[in-house]
């Protein structure tokens, strides 16, 4: 594929991941604070993003499966799920943990694990959606094709 | 020294609005230290009001600034994030203004919720502002404007003053009386005149 096809296929698949919700403007807001200065910035905030979603959903998992279940905890972590997946603008991981909060408040096992695998699936999938995105850019950038403007 | 200080040609020292960001989320860190630097600041960016606190100079133990040799860093601003474990922001914030060496300081809250109680309480406890997360680059541009703004503050007034002599003078010159009615506004609202 030559350097346009991959930039028109770069852009339809951008676009495509904000109108179906899966990324908001704050993904854009990312994209132009990368410079030549932090030419990387996007994919090494991202990849935070990842492992420490990792983390949270091990944690998670692992708490929901305890005896007592420690809600005060559970909310801790959702709560810092929250917050990084709208800092890097994963709009649908950020819905997903709001509901998990309310079952949370109202100690709804049943309702937090259903939230938990709420998550887990919106993660994988805007993971999947990311890791293509960067590959796209990758390919696009190796070509010596310029980017598209954010 | 080690706080990455930057000189001109000339060799002096430019000074950068220095901010020091608090946040306990690591993604969060990471974007707000991109985003004042995009913004030409100095960020120093930590975990925890404690480590803010001990940057500051500010021993939690001891309640007071110990000044480790004049090894502080000026800082011109904090950003803290409210909900962190141990020390909350608003915690950081009560004890940066209840100290009379860093009481100066603009602290800038920052939150995912908009919590009305919250906002206010952290108002009133002298936050400078309270922005919702995710931070974005206007609103880091306005802070730092408004920096300026504030700190040409002593600077604008005597512009104004030496203005309205010059109006002054000016008057006297003339022959007729109320052709320069639009220039002798009242003292009082030289103020809210716009730097010449």
């Amino acid at each position: 594929m030559d350097a346009l096809q991959l930039r028109k296929q770069l852009i339809e698949y951008t676009a495509e991941l904000f109108s179906e919700g899966f990324l908001d403007e704050q993904f854009t807001q990312l994209q132009q604070l990368q410079d030549e200065t932090n030419p990387n910035f996007v994919v090494e905030v991202v990849s935070l993003f990842f492992q420490d979603s990792e983390r949270l959903l091990n944690e998670l998992a692992k708490s929901l499966s305890q005896q007592e279940i420690d809600f005060k905890k559970i909310d801790a972590y959702v709560h810092q799920l929250k917050g990084s997946s709208s800092s890097v603008g994963a709009h649908r991981v950020q819905r997903s943990c709001i509901s998990f909060r309310d079952f949370c408040n109202a100690k709804n096992i049943e309702g937090c694990l259903e939230c938990l695998q709420k998550v887990k699936q919106e993660y994988s999938l805007i993971k999947d959606k990311l890791e293509t995105f960067f590959d796209l850019e990758q390919r696009l950038s190796a070509t010596g094709g310029s980017p598209p403007l954010p | 020294m080690g706080w990455g200080e930057r000189y001109d040609d000339a060799g002096e020292e430019v000074r950068e609005v220095h901010v020091l960001a608090v946040d306990d989320n690591f993604v969060d860190r990471k974007v707000i230290e991109r985003l004042l630097r995009s913004s030409a600041c100095k960020a120093t960016v930590v975990e925890s009001g404690r480590r803010a606190l001990q940057l500051l100079g500010m021993d939690e133990e001891m309640k007071g600034c110990c000044d480790l040799h004049g090894s502080q860093p000026k800082v011109d601003m904090v950003i803290t994030d409210y909900c962190m474990p141990g020390m909350t922001g608003y915690e950081l914030l009560k004890r940066i203004k209840e100290s009379s060496a860093l009481r100066e300081i603009p602290v800038v809250v920052t939150s995912s919720e908009g919590i009305v109680a919250r906002i206010n309480r952290c108002m009133d406890q002298g936050a400078e502002e309270f922005l919702l997360k995710p931070v974005k680059l206007s609103d880091v541009k306005r802070l730092k404007d408004n920096m300026k703004r504030r700190e040409a503050q002593p600077r604008k007034e005597s512009r104004a003053s030496a203005a309205r002599k010059r109006n002054l003078e000016d008057e006297d010159s003339f022959a007729g009386p109320s052709s320069s009615s639009s220039t002798t506004s009242s003292p009082v609202s030289h103020g809210d005149r716009p730097l010449i």
